[in-house]
């Protein structure tokens, strides 16, 4: 599916991946985390090999972060056992440590007083945010967002986008995959094309949105731009 | 406007509606319900009464002498209530059994990797050779077999255990499929979400795909309970005395069959608190089930 990534992200900057379905968007985050097998090629996480053999995937999927479309919360889990399951059996911190971190996550975030809910008592947008402050409460990192408003009631959007824009501010580096042009064009520091899995082009999000080289990707900006999406 | 009915229509309150599909109101539904209800009875009731032979079903089967004799016992004949408290016994030690190993089955025929093959062919076999004999016949060579071979202690076991021991084999491949069932219900994308956040492989397992998998085949599960429950019954071919045999034993003795009547009884008293169990069960997790991980 991939032909031929060739992608640096340096630490604090925020990556956007644009591109058509299909394009490599999703399968090029999910490889980053060991979730795709990668066929041939190296990913390097600050500064290790993670897919050498006999690397502890689990040990690597720590420090990544990543959050999905599909919220994916756990159903049979409140909100706040949703965000301490990972931090106690896979950090093994106590309960009382971990529950005050994802205690200080949702607080930030709006969202303290769902901390007793269960996931279907959630709206879209609130159970999104949820899953990124679960991912958050790992300490991760890089975030790796996956469309993760893409399924979401437009009115909803917004509360995500602007987790997400916190998120960058403060400095975590992220690479996002996304349809939402104008997000992506206010928060990234840089900007990918892909198309048919590779990266037909980066650059700064103004040269990508402005002036773009290729013939596909103006094709492409076309089209988002006759939808109303840009 | 409402109509009143006559009858037992006359104590109760109108009801909302006698179900989802009816299109008739409160009052008129309570009359046609009740009319209809002892219509139906009432035919029944002739049928039995005027039916040929019926005087003599009623005093094989259900002569209240017997019937209580039967129950309580007599100085030749076991009690049939009192035995009833081995099949008991033998269900719920074998569902405990029966829980557990189940588990592990249906967890081990889902380990991935070509080092666990054997593991795994193993699990599939247990699954369908213990489908696939009959439980008498798992009896038979459990209870009549193992003794016969004189194989230090596993050879003398008591018949209870043997019993035990066949019940357990033979549940343990349903249940086990029915858990694998459950497992592979559990949508992908939540193991996903599991493992990315670093949870292993088992502890994904353990924590995020069995208590959903379970949750979802509670009435299969119970359901099995149920048969359980009954083929305690079959235990009595290695000797026991339980519920059935206690009655057959009646029976044959008092040439009266009303203690078969009192074993029946006694098997469906304690299955019906287990169906409408499930049904509240099964009420109660599907309204837990809408949840978050649109999947």
């Amino acid at each position: 599916m991939l032909k031929g990534i060739d992608l640096v992200v340096e630490p604090h900057e925020v990556v956007c991946l644009i591109g058509a379905s299909g394009s490599g968007k999703s399968t090029l985050l999910k490889c980053v985390n060991l979730t795709e097998p990668v066929g041939s090629g190296r990913i390097v996480v600050e500064g290790e090999e993670i897919t050498a053999s006999h690397v502890d995937v689990n040990r690597v999927r720590r420090k990544i972060g990543i959050v999905f479309q599909a919220f994916n919360l756990f159903p049979h889990m409140t909100v706040l056992q949703n965000i301490t399951l990972a931090p106690r059996e896979v950090l093994k911190l106590d309960r009382k440590t971990a529950e005050g971190r994802a205690l200080e996550l949702l607080e930030r975030f709006g969202l303290l007083d769902k901390r007793d809910e269960y996931p279907d008592r959630l709206s879209g947008g609130q159970q999104q945010r949820v899953a990124i402050v679960r991912a958050l409460a790992m300490r991760p990192s890089v975030m790796l967002l996956d469309e993760v408003t893409s399924a979401l009631d437009p009115e909803l959007v917004a509360e995500v986008l602007s987790v997400i824009k916190e998120l960058a501010d403060e400095g975590m580096t992220m690479l996002i995959a996304t349809h939402e042009m104008g997000f992506a064009r206010d928060i990234a520091d840089r900007v990918c094309f892909l198309d048919a899995g590779r990266i037909l082009e980066q650059g700064p999000p103004e040269q990508i949105f402005t002036s773009p080289e290729h013939a596909r990707t103006r094709q492409f900006l076309q089209r988002i731009i006759a939808a109303g999406r840009l | 406007m409402t109509t009143r009915g006559t009858g037992p229509a006359d104590k109760l309150e109108p009801s909302p509606g006698p179900g989802r599909g009816s299109k008739m109101l409160g009052g008129r539904a309570v009359l046609v319900s009740s009319v209809s209800t002892v219509l139906f009875f009432a035919v029944i009731a002739a049928i039995v009464v005027l039916a040929p032979g019926s005087e003599v079903v009623a005093e094989r089967f259900f002569d209240p002498f017997h019937l209580r004799q039967s129950f309580l016992g007599t100085e030749s004949e076991p009690s049939v209530a009192a035995a009833f408290l081995l099949n008991v016994y033998i269900f719920a030690i074998s569902e405990v059994l029966i829980l557990i190993l189940a588990l592990v089955i249906a967890v081990v025929r889902g380990i991935p990797g070509p080092v666990f093959f054997p593991f795994r062919m193993v699990a599939i076999a247990y699954t369908d050779l213990f489908r696939g004999i009959p439980l008498i016949l798992v009896l038979y060579i459990i209870g009549f077999g193992v003794p016969g071979l004189g194989l230090g202690v596993v050879s003398y076991l008591s018949d209870v255990t043997y019993g035990i021991i066949a019940l357990v084999l033979v549940y343990s491949a349903y249940v086990a499929e029915v858990y694998r069932a459950g497992i592979e219900s559990v949508h992908e994308s939540q193991n996903a979400a599991a493992r990315s956040l670093g949870l292993s492989r088992w502890q994904s397992l353990r924590f995020v795909v069995l208590p959903q998998a379970v949750r979802r085949v509670i009435p299969p599960l119970l359901n099995d309970f149920i048969g359980l429950q009954k083929d305690t019954a079959l235990v009595s071919v290695l000797g026991s005395i339980e519920a059935a045999r206690a009655a057959q034993i009646y029976g044959a003795s008092q040439f009266n069959y009303a203690s078969y009547v009192v074993a029946a009884l006694l098997f469906v008293l304690i299955t019906i608190p287990l169906a409408r169990f499930t049904d509240r069960l099964i009420a109660r997790d599907k309204r837990r089930r809408q949840a978050g991980a649109v999947a």
